[in-house]
């Protein structure tokens, strides 16, 4: 028998390559396949898609629920498990209000899920206590880009426009670690005679590629975009008929940009000024460039305001709203746009509509068939409502995440986590957050379902399921159906994934993130489907603003902003910057990878890079222990010695659990706007360790 | 006028709408505190002094110098204060109108000095014992045409109005200020002579050598540099400017003359509230006066002995001031910044310059490392000190045209930490930055 591979994608991050999956009679069921004509990869996988089956072998994952027996997680049936759970947060509502029942999400699920779970959490539980891990992701860059456009998409342009661009600057991305097949248009780009800038703090693999790379403090690059942007106005290269023509509120901002003078911004960043000179020359020298930015200046308690200000170096020379120009996110997990898009955020409705937007409660509640005014208001950001776990919320159900690792503060937010009356987590493996629930649910994942993700580009793809999920395993859809029923809502949470992804077209449509058009048949046909898509006619959307932004008055908007100094800045007591990241073999808080043979091999534990210079002074060789001691917590892991970090500033990635985590340290100071903690800059002291036992 | 009348608890009078009192300003307003009523005398709207300079070259527009307008909720009125009374907490105002404070804070700015020249004043020939005490304020009026000091955008308006008059210019003065001025001259096609009485140019800030390459910068941008010069006279016809006339008796045909021989800080207010004045008005390290509901900031402030009269610290000092009024206590400890200069010429490469602390070795304790490459025309030295730990610190250096390492050498002057065995790092490139354009 020789049957075609499934067409799919990867279950990894926001690039969403396509990649085929060929059965196999082996313990992992299928293998995975290059599929060279899905344009985004084109073939191309990276070691973490090209392993990716192995999470689908028995022994990595979960394959019978779980429930707690005298302080033991223990197997048990389903039925039993699910009363355990409806149970539970009926009663903690009766008893304390529906608003202490919180749902944590994830930016992985796919689009139904997502969809599915805002509505949960809204009809069956009538709790305004949700939010997800997303918010840890790229909440700064959408605000940001809904302030400046009116709308917040990953990237206004389809991938392949990025070659096509004269110069690109990144900042604060790390594609060549974090999502490597994204390199290829990196490389075109250069190919092309375009330029490359790397703005990172470490000399990463990706800002080894750049024609010129910026090594700023962490927490600076506010500053040093304000830098450029008022060289760009001495030098007399502002886009004068593009700002005219196409966007208010230039003088304030350029005000705001003058107050930043060059010689200022080189104290500040640590950048020497003639090297923000050749940056501002190439950008402006290009015929067309492109910003992108990722999780650095986002994940900072001032992110928003710093995508801003890389936002106002796009708008005042022009490059926004024409082809192969603009500003653009390279947003993190798989489904960081969609999961963001349909209603698991505390303050939005499906088709990225406001909750506490009168008309678009209306036209959610008519999809649902509830009264607009049974619907919640907007509930806590990420942050707070894990900070508020174990005294206004008392019962939490976790879908698709694993905040034990990956949320800041990560020592106080177990504590909070184990200070819950009930704690519930679907997940595929026994995740660091799942060994602390009173019941483990065992979901299906990717290959074993079906279901759309959107990725970086807004590009809606379908995810196609290709071996049968093991006996025992369910899908969140199947979860969420048999705990509304049990909930006393028997209609409303069908389990077919596509039936699901009908009601949210419905329920997105008119809506900024609009899906009506969009149906698997389409994705399917036309390699995905770009939003907005409002009819089955409409052939989407693949690049944004080019006759308008999505503002009232069709203007993208300034924003005037200040650079201010990180929430924490280092001092006597704890000297050293550091700031955290991911490597190429592991994914987000490792719950998958970490159980893949070959990723572990190559990236097998924590490490802390520090330069030498650092380490001579603390006495410190390279492999030796290292305890890194915040006002947060300490940590010990090996010193890996390299130059291609600040001396100033030591880098920790955070993929690893327990003694190790980097989120021990990271400070919960929030962005003002978006609610994203500062993940990209604390305050520390390195003290050598004794050799660990 | 915003009224503020609906607003309660303590309020705060700024005295000064320059970079520092408008930072401030700012800041208190960002921290959603207090009630807020600055005071300027100045006319235009605040601008940032920094870019003077380049305004006078024409690189920059007077609108696009203009720092951001302050926040709705700052009250702000032009007026200039005449008088403090301490003991009733209240500043009188030339309008004949008295504020009254909760906290008083000085951002009153400096004066340029004017040298003693000959000819500057109707009553030049009295005996110039007087001229260096003469306050620049009453002098505004009083020069002759075409002399100017080069210190507010106002001068830099009657300068630039004053150009097309002009083939030949003397400025007097080789300091930081002088050499901007000089430079921002030649780049509008004047034909400048810069006279310095000291041995070199910018002795405060550079060494000899460092200080003979920014004279080989500027006489390529068409600048004559005479240093151990001083100017004599100032001569005239109906209160013209004509030239000038050295020590030497050497004269010079000048339609401009700029003075920017520095600046000294303006504690007259504070002095006569009887306020600790010694260069400076004197701050502790909550930025408080002698009188602790009086704080001073900014160029009028001496805090441990520095007056700093820069730009850089002046923001450092408001954004502090501004939680330590809001009630956290953020102690200011000084400031550690390189002096920066950048000439950016008309059609040449712009020449950068950094400098810090000691330039000179006070010792044969003292070590120095230094690169130079004299066809690149850059030149790099640190000044490495042994302090009483046995640990090497950094205690001064230069960097002139090339600045790649610029960051590393002011972080680890501003951190003040123990050097490692081998300096040379702090003047050759690091690695963690990829050279620039390479193709």
């Amino acid at each position: 028998m020789n049957e075609a591979a499934t067409a799919t994608h990867c279950p990894y991050c926001a690039l969403q390559c396509g990649m085929g999956l060929r059965r196999t009679d082996g313990p992992v069921p299928v293998a995975v396949e290059e599929r060279p004509d899905f344009p985004v990869n084109r073939g191309a996988l990276c070691g973490k898609g090209a392993s990716a089956a192995a999470v689908l072998a028995p022994g990595a994952r979960l394959t019978t629920p779980l429930v707690r027996v005298d302080g033991e997680l223990r197997p048990a049936g389903w039925p039993q498990a699910l009363d355990l759970v409806a149970d539970a947060l009926a009663r903690t509502a009766a008893a304390h209000g529906r608003d202490a029942v919180g749902v944590f999400g994830g930016g992985g699920l796919t689009n139904e899920k997502a969809y599915q779970l805002g509505k949960f959490a809204r009809v069956a539980l009538g709790t305004s206590a949700i939010d997800y891990n997303g918010r840890f992701c790229m909440s700064s860059a959408a605000a940001a880009g809904i302030r400046a456009f009116g709308l917040d998409r990953g990237l206004p342009f389809p991938v392949e426009d990025i070659p096509r661009a004269g110069c690109v600057i990144l900042v604060g991305a790390n594609p060549a670690e974090t999502m490597p097949p994204f390199v290829r248009y990196l490389r075109e780009l250069q190919e092309n005679g375009g330029r490359l800038i790397v703005v990172d703090p470490r000399r990463t693999r990706t800002a080894d590629l750049a024609d010129l790379h910026l090594a700023p403090r962490p927490g600076t690059d506010l500053a040093l975009a304000l830098g450029m942007l008022h060289l760009v106005v001495a030098d007399g290269r502002t886009d004068e008929e593009f700002i005219a023509g196409r966007t208010t509120g230039w003088s304030g901002t350029r005000a705001a940009a003058m107050a930043h003078w060059p010689e200022l911004v080189e104290s500040v960043t640590g950048v020497p000024l003639p090297q923000l000179r050749t940056a501002v020359t190439m950008f402006c020298d290009a015929p067309t460039g492109m910003v992108l930015t990722a999780r650095g200046p986002e994940q900072q308690a001032k992110g928003t305001d710093t995508v801003s200000a890389w936002i106002n170096l796009c708008l005042a020379t022009g490059n926004a709203g024409r082809p192969h120009a603009g500003y653009g996110c390279l947003t993190g997990q798989g489904n960081g746009q969609g999961g963001r898009e349909h209603g698991q955020k505390a303050d939005q409705l499906p088709g990225y509509r406001k909750l506490d937007d009168p008309a678009a409660r209306a036209h959610v509640a008519a999809v649902w068939g509830v009264d607009p005014d049974t619907l919640p208001g907007p509930g806590r950001s990420a942050y707070e409502l894990l900070d508020s776990l174990g005294t206004d919320v008392r019962a939490l159900l976790v879908m698709g995440s694993n905040p034990v690792v990956s949320a800041p503060n990560s020592a106080h937010v177990t504590g909070r986590l184990r200070a819950l009356d009930f704690l519930a987590v679907s997940d595929v493996v026994l995740s660091e957050t799942a060994a602390l629930a009173d019941v483990v649910l065992p979901a299906t994942q990717w290959a074993e379902e079906t279901g759309t993700m959107t990725n970086l580009e807004g590009r809606v793809v379908l995810r196609r399921k290709a071996v049968e999920p093991p006996a025992g395993v369910r899908s969140d859809l199947d979860v969420m159906h048999h705990l509304a029923a049990r909930l006393g809502h028997g209609e409303g949470f069908p389990t077919d994934p596509e039936k699901v992804f009908d009601e949210l077209r419905r329920a997105s449509a008119g809506g900024v993130a609009d899906y009506a058009g969009i149906s698997y048949e389409r994705i399917a046909a036309e390699d995905g489907v770009f939003w907005p898509c409002p009819s089955a006619g409409h052939p989407g959307t693949p690049r944004l603003f080019l006759d308008r932004f999505a503002t009232p008055d069709g203007r993208a908007r300034f924003t005037p902003v200040q650079h201010r100094p990180a929430a924490e800045e280092p001092d006597d007591a704890f000297p050293v910057r550091l700031t955290t990241g991911r490597v190429l073999a592991q994914y987000q808080s490792g719950a998958q990878t970490r159980r893949v043979a070959e990723l572990n091999a190559a990236a097998p534990g924590a490490f802390v890079e520090l330069h030498p210079r650092l380490a001579e002074r603390l006495g410190v060789a390279d492999g030796e222990p290292v305890a890194v001691v915040s006002r947060r917590g300490r940590t010990v892991t090996p010193a890996r010695l390299t130059t291609a970090i600040r001396a100033d500033t030591v880098f920790m990635p955070f993929h690893w659990p327990g003694e190790a985590n980097a989120n021990l340290h990271t400070n919960p100071e929030l962005d003002p706007t978006s609610r994203m903690p500062e993940f990209k800059a604390c305050a520390v002291r390195l003290e050598r360790a004794p050799e660990a036992g | 006028m915003t009224a503020t009348d609906s607003r309660t608890g303590p309020r705060i009078v700024v005295v000064g709408g320059g970079m520092a009192g408008h930072r401030l300003a700012q800041q208190l307003a960002a921290r959603g505190g207090p009630r807020v009523l600055l005071l300027s005398e100045e006319e235009h709207p605040p601008y940032n002094r920094v870019l003077l300079a380049e305004v006078l070259a024409g690189r920059y527009s007077p609108e696009v110098a203009a720092l951001a307008p302050l926040p709705g909720q700052i009250e702000h009125r032009q007026a200039r204060v005449v008088r403090i009374d301490r003991a009733q907490r209240r500043v009188w105002c030339d309008d004949g109108e008295a504020v009254g404070y909760d906290r008083l804070v000085l951002a009153t700015g400096s004066n340029p000095v004017l040298p003693p020249l000959r000819g500057l004043f109707d009553d030049a020939l009295t005996g110039r014992e007087r001229w260096g005490h003469r306050p620049a304020a009453k002098a505004g009026g009083e020069l002759p045409a075409g002399v100017f000091a080069f210190r507010t955008m106002a001068d830099c308006a009657l300068i630039d109005a004053h150009l097309p008059n002009v083939r030949q210019a003397v400025v007097v003065g080789g300091g930081l200020l002088g050499v901007s001025a000089a430079r921002a001259l030649a780049v509008r096609g004047v034909q400048v002579v810069l006279a310095h009485q000291g041995e070199h140019l910018m002795e405060r800030h550079l060494d000899e050598e460092a200080a003979e390459l920014l004279r080989t910068h500027l006489t390529e941008l068409g600048v004559e540099v005479h240093t151990e010069c001083r100017v004599r006279s100032a001569l005239t016809e109906d209160r013209r400017i004509t030239g000038v006339e050295l020590a030497d008796g050497f004269r010079l045909d000048a339609e401009l003359l700029i003075m920017a021989a520095g600046v000294r800080p303006r504690t007259g207010l504070a002095l006569a509230a009887g306020l600790e004045v010694r260069r400076g008005i004197v701050v502790d390290d909550r930025l408080r006066t002698s009188d602790p509901a009086v704080h001073a900031l900014g160029d009028c402030a001496e805090h441990r002995g520095t007056v700093y009269g820069l730009a850089g610290p002046a923001l450092a000092q408001a954004d502090r001031l501004a939680r330590i009024l809001t009630g956290q206590d953020a102690p200011y400890e000084g400031s550690r910044l390189l002096t920066r200069l950048t000439l950016t010429g008309p059609d040449s490469a712009p020449l950068d310059l950094a400098a810090f602390g000691e330039t000179v070795p006070a010792g044969p304790g003292d070590r120095v490392v230094r690169l130079a490459d004299a066809s690149r025309g850059t030149y790099r030295k640190v000044i490495v000190r042994r302090d009483e730990q046995g640990g090497d610190r950094l205690v001064g250096g230069v960097l002139l045209g090339d600045l790649d390492t610029v960051g590393d050498l002011a972080g680890t002057w501003e951190g003040d930490e123990a050097l490692s065995a081998h300096p040379l790092h702090l003047l050759t490139t690091q690695s963690t930055t990829t050279g620039g354009p390479s193709r």
